[in-house]
Order: structure tokens, then sequence, then C-alpha cells
């Protein structure tokens, strides 16, 4: 599961260029899945056929990270830059950037107080002396994400893009453990969400399911001095109440609860002030869609230094492994 | 010309029929199909049973304006923004307000009876009105309606070196483009959708495309120039005279990656001189197509245009020439790449 998750946060993938993701997902569930096809947003949607009986669950984790796109090149050679997503100013300056044509470059800011730090006042410099040479590694419209490599410090891991890979990984090897499930299964791995939850919109128009479920990252509330929030790391998967994309639906939040204590799987509640998942997108398709979410607890979203717990996401497969199987008459 | 009387048409979000009645007198000769749909789109179509890709080019009719919202006693209209106005481009500029096209001017208090304070900030919309020489409430009221909006006077005009300079240029340069290449002898379904409301909140576009069902949508749009004084190189979001602009994001969209890509490679063997929109700010009807249903794909060609959303912009004829022959190439290629299937 670590190997999924290291291979999943060190691919490249910045919102509308997640190819290298999807092609990665693809040769890790092509064998495990009835079909599997990507369409003109870049969702990957693979398929599990499920028994007649069954019903039709989206599960959907993006396969997008936050990022950069080059905006100009000076004559000495350094790049301005605009944000792909909700990029925080202060996790940039000193923070390495990597590009779709592999340069790699380091962010720092003109003179001047932190305070009045805007996106405009950085700059990226990538090595080069002059103009001429900058264009030779990269583009004014290419895009660019975080470089930053996977840790492991035993049950706590950390990297780039835990959001949203570590969702897709829970996907994936949720993938490999179920075999016939009751119900038929959409695992969405969308593309766009950190721009507006865009794949999952129109991927699940195209689905239509009975039941939406995202797995993505939220965020936590066990660190020194932190915002208020009972999520902590450690202590098992989220089950959403809301965010700001979505009230779970109560029978989808209850059903969740009641097989994470059928199953012995340990969650916990969660409650997100700000910020919205694929849910948000998924519930209102069409004449609307019960829907929830699984959640991992995850610190210092949105930096290059996103840190979850290998048990919260196993207990995150197992949520997902049992709902596959469930009678969803109720729903 | 064309574009001359487009510019000078009026035609606030929600009021477009002015500048619909115009596009529909041009294009309906050289149509399958015509129809204007429930939120006022003016849908217009070319081969809509031939098989190959249905492509669809879309531009917006409406144009940032000002409505009524009040008549004084003393004759005079209080008035507000419909999209984004700066308040600060408004005074003493010349307007005509409503079906009547009654000529005003937008007053304000002159600078010798204004307090030290007062010279000190811009006038607020509050602190504005619209005089139409009324001398009472009733005058005006036989004049003008509620509702109604005020546009400025701005003459379409060709200045110095091959510059154009008009209002409205957003979106109207869009809408000349689309009546343009709707022309072209094509043998796949092209539509071009003429929306509604974009100024507001992309609206039109959505239920637009939701009747045309595109495989393919190109977004014909002006789009704001920075490179004027006073703004550092690095901020410019795209240049006068550079070329058309391709969007690769905006606030609204990330157009399909691949088409995108295809657009640059043929401007470059076209020699067509194109630029990147170096902004991730701002919106187009791209926003809206791009979500419709299962997904479409899209692009945002821009003709850049200083001083938008004000009473007059300034765009260079060979980009919007070249904007032209960029879409006109691309619906060649894809014209051959339909006779050799």
């Amino acid at each position: 599961m670590k190997t999924i998750i290291q291979q999943l946060t060190e691919a490249f993938g910045p919102s509308g260029f997640e190819t290298e993701v999807t092609e990665l997902i693809k040769s890790m569930i092509e064998e495990h899945v009835d079909e599997l096809g990507v369409d003109v947003l870049g969702n990957l949607i693979a398929v599990k056929k499920g028994s007649q009986d069954g019903k039709k669950i989206m599960f959907a984790a993006h396969t997008d990270e936050i990022g950069l796109v080059v905006t100009h090149i000076d004559d000495k050679g350094f790049l301005r830059f605009g944000n792909v997503g909700g990029v925080g100013i202060s996790t940039l300056v000193g923070n390495r950037v990597r590009f779709a044509g592999g340069a790699v470059g380091a962010i720092y800011q003109e003179k001047g107080s932190w305070k009045d730090l805007t996106l405009d006042k950085l700059y990226i410099d990538i090595g080069a002396e002059s103009k001429e040479e900058a264009l030779k590694k990269v583009k004014v419209g290419e895009f660019g994400i975080f470089h930053r490599e996977f840790e492991d410090l035993g049950n706590r891991l950390i990297a780039k893009s835990m959001d949203d890979r570590v969702g897709c990984a829970v996907l994936v090897e949720a993938l490999k453990t179920i075999k016939n499930p009751k119900n038929t299964l959409y695992f969405v791995f969308t593309a766009q969400e950190e721009v507006g939850l865009r794949g999952a919109r129109t991927a699940a128009y195209g689905i239509e399911p009975d039941l939406g479920i995202a797995l993505d990252v939220t965020l936590t509330g066990d660190m020194p001095e932190a915002r208020r929030m009972d999520v902590s790391l450690g202590k098992g998967a989220a089950i959403k109440v809301k965010d700001s994309s979505l009230i779970a639906h109560p029978k989808v939040k209850d059903l969740l609860v009641s097989l994470a204590e059928e199953k012995q799987i340990p969650y916990q509640m969660e409650v997100l002030d700000a910020g919205g998942t694929d849910a948000g997108a998924i519930h209102l398709t069409k004449a609307g869609v019960p829907s929830g979410a699984i959640s991992i607890p995850t610190r210092y979203v949105h930096s290059p230094s996103e840190m979850v717990d290998i048990r919260d996401v196993k207990a995150c497969v197992d949520l997902v492994v049992a709902l596959a199987d469930k009678d969803l008459a109720a729903i | 010309m064309l574009l001359a009387r487009l510019t000078e048409a009026n035609g606030a979000p929600g009021q477009e029929g002015e500048v619909r009645d115009l596009i529909r007198a041009e294009l309906e000769a050289h149509v399958d199909e015509i129809k204007t749909d429930a939120l006022g789109n003016l849908i217009a179509i070319k081969n809509p049973d031939a098989p190959g890709p249905r492509v669809m080019l879309a531009a917006h009719m409406d144009e940032v304006a000002l409505m009524i919202v009040g008549i004084e006693s003393n004759g005079y209209l209080k008035f507000r923004p419909i999209g984004g106005v700066d308040p600060r481009v408004l005074v003493a500029k010349s307007v005509v307000v409503g079906a009547k096209k009654v000529p005003g001017v937008i007053g304000s208090k002159p600078i010798h009876l204004q307090k030290p304070a007062e010279r000190e900030r811009p006038f607020t919309i509050q602190e504005l009105l619209i005089d139409i020489g009324a001398k009472t409430k009733e005058e005006a009221e036989r004049l003008v309606k509620l509702g109604e909006c005020a546009y400025f006077t701005t003459k379409y005009e060709e200045i110095g070196n091959g510059k154009i300079k008009a209002k409205a240029l957003d979106d109207r340069v869009g809408c000349e483009l689309a009546i343009r290449l709707l022309q072209e002898d094509v043998s796949f379904p092209l539509i071009a959708a003429f929306t509604v409301q974009e100024e507001v909140g992309l609206r039109g576009a959505g239920v637009a495309t939701y009747q045309v069902k595109p495989d393919l949508a190109l977004v014909l749009e002006g789009t704001t120039a920075s490179d004027v004084p006073g703004t550092d190189e690095h901020k410019h979001a795209t240049t006068v005279g550079a070329g058309p602009c391709i969007t690769v994001i905006d606030r609204v969209s990330i157009p399909y990656p691949p088409l995108v890509q295809e657009l640059f490679a043929l401007a470059d063997e076209e020699g067509i001189k194109v630029q990147v929109r170096r902004n991730t700010a701002g919106g187009t009807d791209a926003g809206r197509i791009q979500m419709s249903e299962e997904g479409v794909k899209v692009a945002t060609i821009a003709v850049p245009c200083r001083y938008i959303h004000s009473p007059v912009s300034v765009m260079s004829k060979d980009d919007y020439e070249g904007a032209y022959k960029l879409v006109k190439s691309y619906l060649k290629r894809l014209q051959e790449r339909e006779a050799s299937n």
C-alpha cells in the first residue's frame, strides 16, 4: 500500500494535465476491472460489475493536484507564474517546482514584507542565465507542480499531493480486494477537482449513480495551536457530516457509521468548516444523488508536505470494501 | 462595415434584442436553421444532420451597461451597473437611454463646487446621475422607463496604424468572427451560438450548449489587454498587436489541452502570430460549455482589447484577422480530416 501511495504522490498531475496519474492508475487496476475509459474532462472511469439486484455506486477520488502556470519569462530568464487551484502563498517561498517538460526551479520573493506578499511578487529561478536559455527549458503557459519526494516515517507518511492521491490509492487498493461485489461499482478517478469539482460533475452526469461517495483528504485539529477540529491522525476513517460543498445525506452518513461499527473499522466524524469535495458536485447531478464522503485525515493540506497515517488509510479501504457489498435498498 | 454596426448596436445583459436582430438578418440567408431560445440565445446551424463532428462557435452578444433604477423629482436618472463597470470611467460621458435612444450625459458635481475632501476620491455610482435634459420626473418618465439601460455613444473608428477604437468590442468582435466563420464551406454540422448574459455570470452559454450538443466548441472573445502605461511587463495578461490569445487556464476553465496544443501547432504551421493569455483570472462562456452534460472539448481564442468594460476599447486589426485566420484554418483542417474519413 505504501508503494502505491509513493508512486501516486510522486507522479505529475496538475489540474487539466492528469494523464501521467491516470496512466499509472490504469496500469495498477486494469486486470481487476470490467471496463475502463477516459472521458473528455480527463476522468478515468473503471467499472466493476455487480449482481443484478445491486445498485450503482460512484466512488470518486481526484487525480489532479494544485500547481502553477508560467505567465512570463524575463530577459534574465526568471519566470513569473499564476496559480492552478488553491495555492497558499506561505507554502511557496523557498519551495521547488517541477514543470511538465521536466524543468525544475526554486521559488523566491522580491524584496519586501511577508505581510504584503502577493503571487505577482514571487518568481521562479530555473537556473537559466538568459531568456533564450529559459525558453529552451520551459514555455509560457506550461503547468508545474511542487517538486517533493515521498517520506515513510513509519505509521505516518509525508508527500506532496496526498490530496488526493491517497484517495486514489484507497480506491486502487479496494479495487484489488473486492471480488464479485453486490453493487455495480464505478471507480472514478476524477480530473480538475482543485479548480472547481469539474470532472466529477460531468462523470456523474454520464453515470447517473444511485449513491455517490467521495474519497478525499480532510483537515485535522491535532497539531499545536491548531484550528479547532475533532479529526485526528490515527483515529480512523473520517465519515463526513458536512463541508462547504455538501451536507452528507443523513442515510448515507448513518449507513457508513453502521458499517464501520459492524465491521469494527475505526472511524471518526468529520465536520469541515471550509473546503469541498467531489461529492458536492455529484449530489446535485440531474435529479439529485444521495451522497457522502469517506475522508482521509491529513495534516498540512495544500502544502508540499501533506501527512497521513497509514492506519487511517487502511480503515478507509475497509469501509469502501464493506460498502461495495452492502444492500442499498434503504438509500 | 459589420463590426462597426455590431459595436454601435446596444445590448445590455438580458436586453440583447438589437444585437440579436442584426446578427439574425446578417446570417439568415447563410444557414439552414436559426432560432432564439428561451433565454434569448441566438443559435444558427449549418448542416444540422450531416455526419462529422458537431462544432460550435460561441460569442456573447451582451455588453456591460447601466440600468436605470430611479427617476429623481428634478428629472435626473439614477442608475446601477449591470456587469463589471468601474465608476471612475463614467463621469461626463455621453449616453443614450432605452428603446427611444434618448440622449443624455452622466453628470457630476463640477470641480469648482467640490469640497477639498471630495477632490481626493473618485465619485461613487451613487453620486452620479444621468441628465437627459428633463426638468421634472414626469417629463423624464415620458422618455425613459425604469429597467431600461443607458449605453455609451462611442462611434467605431479606425485609428493609428491598424487599430480599432469602439465600445463593446467585448464581445462583438467575437460575434463578428462567428458570423464570418459560419459562412465557411464545410460538410460537418457547424453551429454558432450567440449567447446572452455572459457579463452577469455566463448564464446563456450552458443552456445553449445543452441544446446544441457539440463535440467541440471554440469560444471567440475580446479579452483584457494590460499592456498599458504603469503596469509591469510580467503583469501583462495580453499584448495588443502580438496576435490572438489562446487560453490555457482561467478562473472557470482549463480548455481541452490536446485542442489547445493543436491550435498552437496550427498557428505555427500557418505563420499566424499567437500569444498565450498570461493570467489565470477572468472567465468566459467556455467554463459553462466545457461542463455541459458529459463534457465538451473547448478552446478560447480571444482578441486583446485595451480598456475593456469602459466606454471605449482599442484593439489591433491584425490580432482580429489573426483570430479569423486561425479558426478558419482549424475548420479547414477538420474538413480535410472529414474528407479523408
